[in-house]
This record gives structure tokens, sequence and C-alpha cells, in this order.
């Protein structure tokens, strides 16, 4: 009730905002360029694609559950890291780290999680193709929570049965489960996890199964919010002139750059400013860090992945794996090619890039700008040659991008 | 003697100056190649109706009941017919495409399965991720022989 009541609010103020400000100075954006800046508004996202590979999705209860598991440090090596400890809701549920820090330290930049429901690919390499499957990876990695999946279904069992049992029937037996086992890197844990008995494993395994359906149900809510960039981009929709006091003047000349000169919309495209796809932009290599082949593996290891759309633990029917089914899987293109990101909300997220290569947007753009050569593969990239100027333009339309998460502020913080 | 001298001096600097210019030119032509910056086909080459093989062996006609959209995955149908305008059928036929200017390919591997009626054919799996010029090319192949059509879109 609370959340639905904010809702309307919420949007009965804001188009009373647009069209206070529709009847404002006339502007002077040609028709194709009205049609590009509508192309972004984030009125024009279609609601949240259903995820027939996750039953629970929708749920209510694992909602309530998912976000419990989110913020829970048990579900961890040593009791220290939860999901938020990178994925911090006061951060744009990132870290701001160039690399990640959990139990140890990853080789890749923590990705926000809003509005990844609307991704068919997960991960900057796209090598999970669902929320829950992608909540899984790190839960198993060593350098992030550390831990394995018999570890978890005891967290589970001890800690969550009533609403875990309510929501999946009853949980297996877990007294031959060894307090942690599972098919990890550690030769131990994965040693213990190959004595037991393939059946056992099987029941273990879907408990773990279900800990990321309920996480995934509780990220699907994460979505973001219109920004100062949507109240302008509504109005010129609306009027086909571009409002007043909304954009200062080096935001709207960063905007006619980003559709125009600059070429972002290219990728950067739609009202979460991403095309969804991976592309060799010539990122540096960092020094120190293996060699990254970006989306060569990424997509080699989806289709790999037991717990892909097409898994047995995925709730899908196989003719509703379309996106796995017609993947590119293998070709140059693919080669250090990485994930689009979305560009809402970037400006509070720094440093930049899949491992956090630039500290700044400045920084970003003057990439872009220049197009180096990449350390492998080949970039799409072409000089762009705009000046200082025109930059800094840039970095000022992608300030307005920033919105608070159009999502209920109880589902922001730990739960109580 | 002195303004002999700045004339020699100003037509170094002019030299030097389009040379400049010259070098800076063919650097960004050179980078442009690069890139595949090729040029856009005319208007009149845009769409999807029937449409002759390069060697004129078929008719390709693209039909999709929605117009092409960014973003998500359609499946087409095609329309093949022979020289003489009678329906083609069982032709094995593979799926290509990609931006010319951007030097990629589609972001997607789509498959074409022959339909119940003849000459007819689904496509699935079709998608496109950016906005712009795009080629979506089919090989098409029977015992009458192999040959290729290549549609623009614009989206």
């Amino acid at each position: 009730m609370r959340l639905a009541y904010r809702l309307t609010m919420g949007t009965v103020l804001y188009a009373a905002i647009v069209a206070a400000v529709g009847s404002a100075v006339p502007g002077s954006w040609s028709a194709e360029e009205q049609q590009q800046v509508a192309s972004l508004r984030l009125a024009t996202l279609e609601s949240l694609p259903p995820d027939p590979s996750n039953r629970v999705s929708g749920d209510a209860r694992a909602v309530s559950l998912g976000h419990k598991l989110f913020f829970d440090k048990r579900l961890s090596l040593d009791g220290t890291v939860s999901c938020a400890t990178c994925h911090d809701p006061a951060r744009e549920f990132q870290d701001g780290t160039p690399l990640a820090k959990g139990a140890g330290t990853t080789n890749r930049r923590t990705m926000p999680i809003a509005s990844t429901a609307y991704s068919q690919w997960q991960f900057w390499d796209g090598r999970k193709d669902s929320q829950w499957a992608q909540a899984l990876g790190p839960l198993e990695s060593p350098v992030e929570h550390g831990g394995t999946r018999t570890q978890y279904a005891h967290v589970i069992a001890t800690h969550y049965r009533v609403e875990y049992e309510q929501l999946f029937g009853e949980l297996p037996d877990l007294r031959e489960a060894p307090a942690s086992a599972g098919p990890v890197s550690d030769a131990r844990l994965r040693s213990a996890w190959s004595r037991l008995a393939p059946r056992a494993q099987d029941e273990v395994t879907q408990v773990y199964v279900n800990v990321g359906k309920s996480i995934a149900a509780y990220e699907r809510l994460l979505t973001y919010g219109p920004s100062r960039f949507d109240v302008f981009a509504d109005s010129l929709a609306l009027t086909g002139r571009a409002p007043a006091g909304i954009l200062s003047k080096d935001e709207m000349a960063g905007l006619r750059l980003f559709i125009g000169k600059a070429e972002c919309v290219n990728c950067h495209n739609g009202p979460l400013f991403t095309d969804q796809h991976f592309h060799n932009t010539g990122v540096p290599a960092v020094a120190g860090l293996p060699d990254d082949r970006g989306r060569a593996q990424g997509a080699k290891d989806v289709r790999g992945d037991e717990f892909n759309c097409l898994s047995r633990w995925s709730d899908a029917k196989p003719e509703q794996c379309s996106e796995l089914e017609f993947m590119v899987d293998e070709g140059a293109e693919l080669e250090r090619a990485f994930k689009t990101p979305s560009l809402r909300n970037v400006r509070e997220r720094a440093p930049y890039m899949h491992a956090g290569q630039y500290a700044d947007l400045e920084t970003v753009l003057d990439h872009y700008n220049r197009a180096p050569v990449a350390p492998a593969g080949t970039s799409e990239l072409r000089r762009l040659r705009l000046s200082a100027r025109e930059r800094r333009q840039l970095v000022a339309f992608l300030g307005a991008l920033s919105a608070p998460l159009a999502t209920s502020a109880h589902l922001l913080e730990a739960p109580r | 003697m002195r303004s002999k001298g700045m004339l020699r001096k100003g037509r170094v600097v002019a030299t030097l100056l389009i040379a400049t210019f010259t070098m800076g030119a063919c650097g960004m032509m050179m980078h442009h190649l690069a890139h595949g910056r090729v040029p856009v086909p005319a208007e009149s080459e845009f769409g999807l109706n029937a449409r002759p093989t390069m060697n004129g062996l078929y008719s390709v006609a693209v039909v999709s009941a929605a117009p092409l959209v960014k973003g998500r995955l359609q499946t087409v149908r095609l329309e093949i017919a022979d020289q003489q305008g009678a329906p083609v059928s069982g032709a094995a036929i593979t799926v290509d495409g990609g931006m010319p200017q951007h030097g990629h390919g589609l972001p997607t591997k789509p498959r074409a399965r022959a339909a119940s009626d003849a000459g007819q054919y689904v496509v699935d799996g079709v998608k496109f991720n950016m906005g712009g010029w795009w080629e979506l090319k089919f090989a098409v192949s029977t015992a009458a022989g192999s040959d290729s059509v290549t549609f623009n879109i614009r989206l």
C-alpha cells in the first residue's frame, strides 16, 4: 500500500513538473535529434520482462527472503562478506574501487545491479544468462564470498527454514552433508563434495539454486528512476520544444554531442543507455592481471554453465531460452569485448571500465576521443576529435542522468 | 633583401602547413578506412521488398509482421522464387549481416527453416543492437545453384 501510494504520488508530481516546464522557451532540436532524445526516455522502457527461468521471480515472499540473504554475511567463508559488501546500496550497489574485494581481490570491477533484470547477459563478459545464475557465481568464488553450497544449505536450514519451506517445500536432510563442500577450486572442499552421493549433491544444489533465485527476486526490484534528463526529454517529446531550466547549456550541448558527433548513442542506446551487448573499445589491459578475453571467454562459459537457461535447474522451457540458442559464441569480434554498461547514475560510480582503469569520467571521455589501439582483438572506436570543451559538455550531460532508484526505500537498506 | 627573405620564410611555412594538413587528412582517411567507413547505399537500395540475388538465380523478399526494431529477438519470413517466379522449396539458407560502418556482424546467429508453404522460410533469432545502417544477408542454395542477397535496413 505504502509503496503504491509513494509511486502514485511520485508519478503525479513528476507529471506536474513535466507539464509545468513544457511551455518554456523554444529550442532548436531537429526532428532527428528529437527522435534520438525520445528513444532514451526512461518512460519508453517496457515493464520488467518476465524471467521464466525463475519461478519465484515476482513472489513477494522470495523478495523478502532474497533481501535478507543479500545482506547476510553468514553466506561467506568467514562471516565477513555479503552481496552488499561489494554491491553497497549506499553507493549505487557497487564499491567504488577498481577491483572488487571480498575474501580476496577479483580481476574485475564490481557492476551495479539496478535494472539488470533487463539484461540478457550478466557480468562484464556475459558468462551468466539470468540474475539468479549470476548471484551464484560470487558465492562460490574463492576471492568473493569464498564459501560452498553445502555451507549455504546449512545456513538456510539453521536460519531460514520456515521462509524457505513456505516457498520451495521441505528442505532435504542435510545431516550427511559436510559443513563445507562444493565444486570449488579448493581441492579439499572439492574432494569432500565428490564423496557426497549424486542424489545428496543434487539436493544441496537445489537449495543453492533457490538461494540464487530468491536473491534475484529481490534484485529484480532494483530499477533506475527518472532523472533530470528524463524531465527534459519527456517535455521535449510532449511539446517539441526544449524546456528551459532543466538542463544547463553545457548539459544540453553534451546531449547533442552524445547523440551526434561523439557517437555515444551507438552503443549506449535505448532508455537504459545500453545495447546490452559486448564491444571491444580498446580499454587498456591492467599490468599484473591475467589476460582478459572478455566475451570470447564469457560466451563459452555461459554455454557450459551448469545454471544456464537450458540447465535442469532452470524453470524455463527450452523454447524460452532463445537468447542462448541464437547467441554468437565465436568470432574475432568477441575478443576482449565487454558489456556496455548502463549510463544511468554513471557519475555516482567511479572508477570506470571493466577493471576500473579510469578514475573519472574526464579520463573516460579522453579514451573515447583518442580511440587507442586495443591490447588484443580490434577496437571498434575511431578518433572523435572532440575539443576539451566538448568533452566537458559530455561529462556535464552524464551528470544529468543521476537519480534515486525507483525502488521502495526499505529495500535499499539492510532488512530490520 | 629583407622582403625576399620574409617571402622565402613565408613559403617555407606555407609548404610546411600544407604538408602537415595533407598528412593529417591522409591520417584521417586511413583511420576511416581502417574502420570500414564505407558509404551508405542509395535510398532506393533500402527496404525488405523482393530483390534479385547477386547472380540473378533467385528473387528473395523479407516479410516482417511488425516493423523491425532494436534490442529484441525477432522472427521474419523469407519468400524465395526462381527466375520464372515459381516458389523455391528445399533451399538451404544461411544468414549473415552486420553494420559495415562499424565493422561488426549481427549480435546473434539467426537460423532459417522451411515453412509449410512452398517457397516460404522462417528466420528466427534476428536481432539488432544499434541504430543505423544494417545489412541482412541470405545465402540461398539449391540444386539449381548458390546465390546470395543483401538487404539494407535502417533502424
